[in-house]
């Protein structure tokens, strides 16, 4: 995707502040419902942000997965709860919490403006030959380099799904 | 895009710990976890613009990762909420010394 243009930079800005906008509503919900479907409308913007930043099949898989699948479970699992009524469970953390995430808060915020001030080399411009399409930038290493690491994330996605059922199920 | 993509990145990974730090509902800090995988997954996206395709592929790794945490997460809370009926922070301490 052409990444100047002041269309292009205006949609990266733009949907850049609503990840960080709904981010922001996310943390401070107390309801676990609203929490999370603030946190899909992130994961949305940010999978705009991932097309437009040349990674079109992990913006797709980012939908797919994430705001589809992972958040899913995480609704599922919240209404299976039955939690009761917000105002009781959501409550912030005491004093040392607050002043913690603070203090945790401005230092990362410092490294950011230290890592912000220094010069990026220009981008290079991505030459992508059109007759194979925008998967197989991505399919080429790994299904090469990385097939070995494929496999096992095949095999912890198994084990995953195994012992997720073993732990939540019913002891009889 | 590099540097914008970095800010925001850093600022979603900041929204993330701080949510981790201050709230005490089990299911929301896991989901801070989530948001701060997402912002190291944009983190790994603009760089690959730079550094070639690896970061991509890493990011579906990452990806595949916490598709297994939250599955597996997810049914620890549910048994944590079976023993106290609650998935508030306070009242999970039973490794606490």
């Amino acid at each position: 995707m052409q990444s100047s243009g002041l269309f292009y930079q205006f949609h990266f800005y733009l949907f850049g502040l609503i990840a960080i906008a709904s981010a922001l509503a996310f943390v401070t919900r107390k309801g676990p419902v609203a929490a999370a479907l603030w946190l899909v409308n992130t994961l949305f913007s940010l999978a705009a942000l991932y097309i437009m930043l040349d990674a079109q099949f992990i913006g797709a898989i980012q939908v797919f997965v994430y705001a589809g699948a992972i958040m899913v479970v995480f609704l599922f699992v919240v209404m299976l709860l039955n939690l009761g009524d917000p105002s009781e469970i959501a409550d912030i953390r005491g004093k040392w919490g607050l002043i913690a995430a603070g203090a945790v808060g401005l230092a990362l915020v410092a490294q950011l403006l230290v890592v912000l001030r220094q010069q990026f080399p220009p981008e290079a411009p991505v030459v992508r030959d059109s007759s194979r399409g925008v998967i197989d930038g991505i399919a080429e290493p790994l299904f090469r380099e990385y097939l070995l690491a494929f496999e096992i994330a095949s095999i912890l996605l198994l084990a995953a799904i195994v012992g997720a059922v073993l732990i939540a199920k019913r002891r009889a | 895009m590099l540097a914008e993509s970095l800010f925001f990145s850093a600022i979603l990974f900041t929204i993330g710990v701080v949510g981790v730090l201050t709230r005490r509902n089990v299911i929301i800090i896991f989901m801070c976890v989530e948001l701060m995988l997402n912002a190291v997954n944009l983190t790994f996206v603009a760089l690959s613009r730079l550094h070639g395709m690896t970061g991509q592929v890493f990011v579906v790794f990452v990806i595949a990762v916490a598709a297994a945490e939250a599955a597996v997460g997810l049914a620890i809370i549910i048994g944590i909420f079976r023993h106290h009926e609650s998935v508030d922070l306070k009242n999970i301490n039973l490794l606490k010394g």
